[in-house]
């Protein structure tokens, strides 16, 4: 069976994109990044709007998408949902075809349930982004972790990524899994047994320990680990847990002389990675953070086309 | 009516007596009088050409969801019941998951009632195992099975507690009455809403470990071990492991049975692709070697029956993010063919794969059905077995669509379902094949 990746403009996932799709958006993003520096944007999105649709808290993906719409001239809606606990799924279906009936451009959908972007794009004539759909993809976060390498190393060919940490739950791991493997990258998941997805060393390199695999990466990408998973013992406790994933200051000594260190935030400082490393050298956490809006940029003006 | 019935020139296939060829059937007073490769037709008889066709005992299925008393928007007695001889089934066990759950005899009292009002087929209620299905208390199991009761089971939900199970089994010994299971260990299960692996994964959907299933498998049968004279009954198995362990039990002579749904022994959990809702059930969609080892499991008799489980539900219900979605299919409209398919491709005789829908699932709740032999109700189903036709959702009978088998073809179809020497079912029919 097909993947559906993108109905259209939509962008469900990175899954099943091509490399020159993807290098074609990340090519656009480096221009908008470029414009943003010589101060030579054109607002062409002036006059329509982009509905920012979060059925999940977040800051930092709603500011950015918020910033991006803004700096390409669109106004945004920002719609919050707090959707019952009894009917979450009509009214998701309903909320999202009363604001695609108001004329917007573009959704942005987040959500806590995989697949909702896709629900989303089958229910309504808009392209829908989705802004992260449970544990399944976050693709503009996986987006502009690619720009974020590239810009450091120009190609990702025979570069080693690992990512470690909770890739069961992590909808990031997911989405940087597809792209940075598209675009020639080795990624090795690195997780304990307890949150590695089953069945993903049919995909790629799978490890329990990132001592493991540290001194072959060329960035380690360590995800946050949520504390309220021990309730389900998936982890003991967070000392345990840092113990053989956390990314301290003696690992990151190890590393090679160039590797990088990234999160998609926000951190568990002292857990999944040492304060020092978070703010060291090595650290492309902010970059990342910067780089979301050219990317995000990139996105829209694909979906609003 | 005096004249009787007269089924002639079909091809009887009639497991359960071994036969395979063309035979008339005359039925007199609703019951079967006569099986020949040619009898005079009594004077004043009705004749049923049946040509052509195949001449079936009337279709058993142990698990259906009728939905009534309680959620009529997504079922009724009477639409279930007319779904049922549609798909040619002319007995059906119906579930006690209802609203109220039929846990007492005066909720079977009216299960039956509706059945009979409905006058289509044979609806004969399950009894819950526990008071409002919440595995603690076990219901009064006598009074449920004199007030109608054919077998007893908490379906839809394990029963969690060991211990309570145990005095399920012990207590059961003294009706001689199966005990149904959903097999489920829900500290595995876990909130997971697709079968584990690779795919569950890719798709961010939370998965569920085979051992939920495997692990109460296990369990009950080293129970039915210590439990002198209980009867086991294992519903929708869909695991290889848990075949594996059947297999065994039953070479050592554990009196357990088996049912296989026909969506477990047809689909995988690709069909998930997509978030599609009509493919979420439980026990979910499983992988491919769990598939092939069910289809083993029916040939070598490990499998009993085939059962749809057929669950109706409303649109609301399935039109929504798939982990929300409400589990489970309709199904007593698409079996036969599935079944048959399985005949066509040669992974079963064509007489068993008739069998595990009519002398198989009869026999593992005792019940008097199934068969054509002398004396026994006239229960038939005809079936043009070259017939292809496309699964059309929204012209079943059932009131609900959730199929996940929407628009493939199929090849074998219903023509005509008789109760007791009665027809309660007949297609329109485009022309007759040779």
């Amino acid at each position: 069976m097909t993947v559906v990746a993108s109905v259209g403009r939509s962008l469900l996932g990175l899954e099943g994109i091509s490399r020159p799709a993807l290098e074609h958006l990340l090519a656009r993003a480096a221009e908008w990044k470029r414009a943003m520096g010589d101060g030579t944007l054109k607002p062409v999105l002036g006059g329509r709007f982009v509905a920012n649709m979060f059925f999940e808290d977040s800051t930092r993906t709603r500011s950015s998408f918020e910033m991006a719409a803004k700096l390409l001239g669109a106004e945004v809606l920002n719609w919050t949902a707090r959707g019952s606990s009894t009917s979450k799924g009509e009214t998701f279906l309903d909320t999202v075809r009363n604001v695609s009936a108001l004329g917007v451009a573009a959704l942005v959908v987040r959500h806590t349930a995989s697949g909702c972007a896709q629900l989303a794009a089958q229910a309504v004539d808009v392209p829908v982004v989705n802004a992260g759909d449970g544990t399944h993809e976050h693709p503009s976060q996986g987006l502009l972790d690619a720009f974020t390498l590239l810009e450091r190393w120009g190609r990702l060919d025979g570069r080693t990524v690992v990512i470690c940490g909770d890739v069961l739950h992590s909808r990031v791991a997911r989405s940087n899994l597809h792209a940075l493997r598209t675009l020639g990258a080795r990624v090795v998941l690195c997780a304990p047994p307890t949150l590695m997805p089953a069945g993903f060393d049919a995909l790629c390199e799978t490890r329990h320990a990132l001592d493991e695999v540290l001194e072959d990466a060329d960035a380690v990408m360590l995800l946050r680990v949520q504390l309220e998973r021990m309730a389900e013992a998936f982890f003991p406790s967070a000392g345990e847990y840092a113990r053989r994933f956390g990314l301290t200051a003696a690992r990151a000594a190890r590393m090679k002389p160039d590797a990088v260190v990234m999160h998609p935030g926000p951190i568990n400082r002292g857990v999944e990675l040492a304060p020092e490393v978070a703010d060291g050298p090595r650290s492309l956490v902010l970059q990342q953070v910067a780089n979301g809006i050219p990317v995000r940029m990139a996105v829209l003006e694909r979906a609003c086309a | 009516m005096s004249g009787g019935l007269l089924f002639r020139g079909g091809r009887l296939l009639d497991p359960r007596h071994g036969v395979d060829g063309v035979r008339d059937v005359r039925v007199q007073d609703g019951r079967v009088a006569a099986v020949a490769p040619s009898l005079t037709v009594p004077p004043g008889a009705e004749v049923v050409d049946a040509s052509g066709l195949w001449v079936l005992p009337g279709l058993v299925d142990l698990h259906v969801h009728l939905r009534e008393p309680g959620e009529e928007g997504k079922e009724t007695i009477l639409t279930g019941s007319r779904a049922a001889v549609a798909g040619g089934f002319t007995t059906v066990v119906a579930m006690p998951n209802t609203r109220p759950v039929n846990d007492a005899p005066g909720v079977t009292a009216f299960v039956l009632q509706r059945a009979r009002e409905a006058g289509l087929c044979r609806v004969l209620p399950a009894g819950a195992i526990t008071r409002g299905l919440k595995g603690e208390e076990l219901t009064d199991f006598g009074a449920l099975q004199a007030a109608g009761c054919v077998c007893i089971t908490d379906d839809g939900r394990p029963v969690m507690s060991a211990g309570i199970m145990r005095r399920a089994l012990q207590w059961s010994c003294q009706f001689g009455l199966p005990v149904m299971v959903h097999e489920e260990d829900l500290t595995l299960s876990a909130g997971g809403v697709m079968t584990e692996g690779l795919r569950a994964s890719r798709l961010g959907l939370r998965g569920i470990p085979a051992s939920a299933e495997v692990a109460m498998v296990a369990r009950d049968l080293v129970m039915l071990e210590e439990v002198q004279r209980a009867r086991l009954h294992v519903a929708h198995v869909s695991c290889e492991a848990s075949v594996r362990l059947i297999r065994e039990a039953r070479r050592r002579g554990l009196p357990v049975t088996a049912e296989v749904a026909p969506h477990h022994f047809s689909l995988t959990d690709a069909a998930v692709e997509g978030y599609d809702t009509h493919a979420r059930m439980n026990p979910p969609l499983r992988l491919d070697r769990d598939v092939a080892a069910l289809r083993e499991g029916l040939a070598d008799g490990t499998l009993d029956a085939v059962a749809t489980d057929h669950a109706p539900h409303g649109v609301l219900d399935k039109q929504v993010e798939f982990s929300r979605a409400m589990n489970g299919v309709v199904g007593l409209e698409t079996a036969l063919p599935l079944t048959l398919a399985l005949a066509r491709q040669g992974t079963l005789p064509l007489l068993r794969a008739v069998e595990v829908l009519t002398a198989g699932p009869a026999r593992c709740f005792g019940l008097p059905a199934g068969h054509l032999g002398v004396g026994a109700a006239a229960d038939v189903t005809l079936v043009d077995p070259d017939e292809r036709w496309t699964v059309d959702a929204a012209a079943f009978e059932s009131k609900s669509r959730n199929t996940p088998f929407q628009g493939m073809e199929m090849t074998g179809r219903v023509v005509q379902t008789w109760v007791e020497g009665r027809r309660v079912f007949a297609r329109a029919r485009k022309g007759r094949q040779g």
